[in-house]
């Protein structure tokens, strides 16, 4: 199969952990990547409030390069990942929008047909290599590691392709099967106000404020998300948090390629990990017990 | 008497307009005529995470659409606190795409200049279409200082110490990226915007229930 990768801007600027490491383990696992030629944004959540038929030809611009590179995109970020798949149901839905959108993808020398598929890392990593054969590169089992499995909103919703809508539990499967122990997490598509952080803090901090205690409750020794948007809003505003609510969480928050590489044998460098804000404990990066 | 009667008439042929309008955006997204479908089950407001801050909760939205009240939905924060989690969407018995109906109705506020005071977060949505219309890509120490001198620059200072952390932890970049053919993406950009102004006409009539 032939993998498109669309990484996204959160990858490039601050999250290039969730970059490197999905990389890594893509490389590890022998399956091609290729960077999809000349993306752009895919107008993420913001542009679809603005106007629609520009919103749909910019994310669509994608599409159409990926169909003319015959392949599957491959997009980390749950943002891109909901908007491209969106994007593409849409036009394959709507021909009137669709003709809309193709007429100004012709400006750009473009065409879209509908044909392409958007798939997620996690969705590839599970269903197209799988369990047996991750298990089987594994160098570090995470043994006696204590995991809450966060996945964020917009991985699974609104279409769940490749796993439950209400209780998704691929990213459990594949830490287990690698040794470490999942604990319950209830809260594990809980929205973390994603923007809103920016926007109406007050909101955002007491939604992850939850996340948080839900995690510490269960004695978790760190939080393991597939969103880059989670991911900075849980780490990064940790310390915010404790301070607003009298709180005291020291919880990592990582990136799950970059859990599932150090796993796979990589190193502290090459997943990044200066870049995770609160620190990770050497048991996690040494991963022998 | 005849002024009154006037205004109301003003009034009444913009309270038309907008539903039609809304009416047209909705009718654009897959299933979204499901919206005619609503129980007033409430389901939605009782999955959302963060109803407890709307004025109007997600099931009052539609209740107000049903009774033609378009301006006190368009007024009101629920639309801009929407983060998109999609979980009502998900749970609607009936299939309502209610993230993306909140989200026909922001265009509508967007395109009227109908905005609750003081709760500038479509601020952001402008900011951000503004940068990524003209690199092509996000960038976001970009984003959050146009969103801050658009709203309140004061706010920038504040800042500071949370972009000095990420900037310790190599979270932040100083150039933006860009993408290589600009020209085209903003030709298309332009094509794209007349294409927005085209409505079909075969639209079904707006009916209040």
């Amino acid at each position: 199969m032939n993998y498109l990768y669309y990484p996204g801007c959160s990858l490039e600027s601050s999250a290039r952990s969730y970059d490197v490491s999905t990389r890594w383990v893509f490389h590890r696992l022998s399956l091609g990547l290729k960077e999809l030629e000349d993306w752009n944004c895919c107008g993420a959540t913001m542009y679809m409030s603005i106007k629609e038929t520009i919103a749909l030809a910019f994310s669509a611009r994608n599409l159409a390069i990926a169909e003319k590179s015959g392949g599957q995109i491959v997009a980390p970020c749950s943002s891109c990942y909901t908007i491209l798949n969106k994007t593409n149901h849409i036009l394959q839905e709507n021909f009137i929008l669709k003709a809309k959108v193709n007429q100004s993808l012709k400006r750009a020398g473009l065409e879209y047909q509908g044909t392409v598929r958007v798939r997620h890392p996690l969705d590839v990593l599970v269903n197209d290599v799988g369990l047996e054969e991750i298990k089987a590169k594994m160098v570090r089992p995470l043994k006696g590691i204590r995991i809450a499995p966060y996945y964020g909103c917009q991985i699974v919703r609104p279409e769940g392709f490749f796993d439950d809508r209400e209780n998704p539990t691929a990213m459990d499967e594949l830490f287990a099967s690698l040794g470490a122990t999942i604990v319950p997490y209830p809260v594990k598509l809980r929205c973390c106000g994603g923007m809103l952080m920016t926007t109406f803090p007050e909101v955002a901090l007491a939604l992850n404020r939850e996340i948080l205690e839900a995690a510490e409750a269960e004695k978790a020794d760190l939080i393991v998300t597939t969103c880059p948007l989670c991911q900075i809003n849980l780490d990064a505003y940790q310390v915010k948090i404790n301070q607003k609510f009298g709180t005291n969480f020291r919880l990592p928050v990582m990136f799950f390629t970059q859990l599932l590489a150090l796993s796979l044998g990589a190193d502290r460098y090459e997943i990044r990990l200066k870049e995770n804000i609160v620190p990770i404990p050497e048991r996690i990066i040494g991963g022998l017990p | 008497m005849v002024k009154a009667k006037m205004r109301e008439q003003e009034g009444n042929r913009k309270r038309e307009e907008l539903l039609r309008e809304f009416w047209f955006q909705v009718s654009n997204i897959p299933g979204g005529q499901k919206i005619k479908r609503c129980l007033q089950c409430g389901t939605c407001t009782g999955s959302c995470p963060v109803s407890q801050t709307m004025d109007l909760t997600p099931r009052e939205v539609i209740a107000l659409f049903r009774a033609g009240d378009m301006e006190n939905i368009l007024k009101s924060r629920t639309i801009w606190i929407c983060a998109s989690c999609y979980a009502c969407t998900v749970r609607c018995p009936v299939g309502i795409k209610v993230t993306d109906i909140l989200y026909a109705l922001k265009r509508l506020a967007m395109e009227n200049d109908l905005f609750p005071s003081r709760f500038p977060v479509h601020a952001l949505s402008r900011s951000f279409v503004t940068l990524v219309n003209y690199f092509g890509r996000s960038y976001e120490p970009g984003l959050l200082i146009l969103f801050y001198l658009r709203t309140n620059p004061i706010k920038l200072l504040g800042l500071f110490p949370l972009a000095l952390k990420l900037w310790r932890h190599g979270r932040i970049s100083f150039i933006p990226k860009r993408i290589k053919r600009k020209k085209d993406l903003q030709a298309m950009l332009k094509e794209a915007e007349i294409m927005e102004m085209i409505i079909p006409w075969e639209l079904e009539p707006v009916r209040s229930h």
